[in-house]
């Protein structure tokens, strides 16, 4: 997929290009000053998630996530969900992983929810573009949202 | 200078104790150290580096071809449901992770969308990316996929209005990174 983007981009840098070669190499600057503006951040932010990661390995996930956790299960769920940040070409194959060793559909679904909605640990970038309060809300807020759909979900998944 | 060192004061001092981290970790052999470096963060660098640069160009590009006007009228303060379903489809084809959305949010207000459909084009990032989307059915079948979104979209858009409000009525502003 991200080929494909980055096809796509390079033939619309072209095409810009042909009929405009002030206004593209004006846009592309921009962009790149955007890029190294916050990569300081960014480079902080990854180093930070890759050493949290680490103590979140698959054995702690299955440990805590697994069938004889009970209710703690979701709690769990929510707050690894909520701090780790792991890209879905890890997550999902992780998440199956996960399901075959017995971990619940309900619990998975608050543990992506959580995973996908909140960003703990990228809140010092969101920061950097919307001030530190509205993230922190934002975030506050993406939490009760993905509770609340990780728990619709897993009542669903409960009865049905 | 100083300004713009005093701007990184937590980052720089994290990445140069990492990278001392990293050096010690190889000299002597230190396995978590070599792990964390290898296995966790050599892979978000790839997927960053790959990702980022590309997405900040296309957002240079656009700043200078598309009119304020033109996002104003499809997804400004006036542009009601439509502007929903737009935001939300210019999301859900978007790639990468969270943090790539924030630069495309901020020329999105930049160019006059407004601050609901923003905070619902954050979410809407968030949950539904269709490239990661066969990747999610792969794994944990269609059934799960579907629920998930179909009970996320109108959370999502209540939390995206709430927090519309919240941002024009305290003035906030999106800064450029």
């Amino acid at each position: 997929m991200i080929q494909i983007i980055i096809i796509l981009t390079a033939i619309l840098t072209l095409i810009s290009f042909i009929f405009d070669k002030k206004k593209t190499i004006k846009g592309i600057k921009k962009g790149t000053m955007m890029f190294l503006k916050i990569l300081p951040t960014l480079l902080s932010v990854i180093i930070l998630v890759s050493v949290v990661l680490y103590f979140v390995s698959d054995e702690v996930l299955m440990e805590y996530l697994g069938k004889d956790a009970g209710l703690g299960a979701y709690l769990s769920a929510a707050i690894i969900g909520s701090v780790s940040i792991i890209p879905g070409f890890i997550a999902y194959p992780l998440a199956g992983i996960l399901l075959k060793t017995g971990v619940s559909f309900s619990v998975l679904s608050v543990f992506i929810t959580t995973l996908k909605m909140v960003g703990i640990l990228t809140i010092p970038i969101e920061a950097k573009f919307f001030g530190l309060k509205i993230a922190i809300i934002r975030n506050a807020f993406s939490f009760i949202g993905a509770i609340l759909v990780g728990g619709s979900m897993a009542l669903i998944y409960y009865y049905l | 200078m100083k300004k713009k060192l005093k701007k990184y004061k937590f980052d720089f001092p994290v990445i140069i104790a990492f990278a001392l981290f990293i050096a010690g970790s190889y000299l002597f052999k230190y396995n978590p150290g070599i792990s964390i470096f290898q296995d966790n963060f050599w892979t978000f660098l790839k997927e960053m580096i790959l990702a980022l640069p590309v997405m900040f160009i296309l957002v240079g590009l656009f700043d200078v071809w598309v009119s304020k006007e033109r996002v104003q009228k499809h997804i400004g303060n006036a542009s009601g449901i439509k502007g929903i379903i737009l935001i939300i489809l210019l999301a859900f084809l978007q790639a990468g992770p969270l943090y790539a959305a924030f630069p495309v949010a901020y020329i999105l207000w930049k160019k006059g969308t407004s601050a609901r459909n923003i905070f619902i084009y954050l979410s809407a990032v968030s949950i539904a990316k269709i490239p990661m989307l066969t990747f999610e059915i792969g794994f944990l079948g269609i059934k799960f996929s579907l629920l998930r979104i179909f009970i996320s979209i109108p959370i999502f858009i209540i939390i995206g209005t709430i927090m519309g409000k919240y941002f024009t009525k305290n003035k906030c502003e999106i800064n450029n990174g």
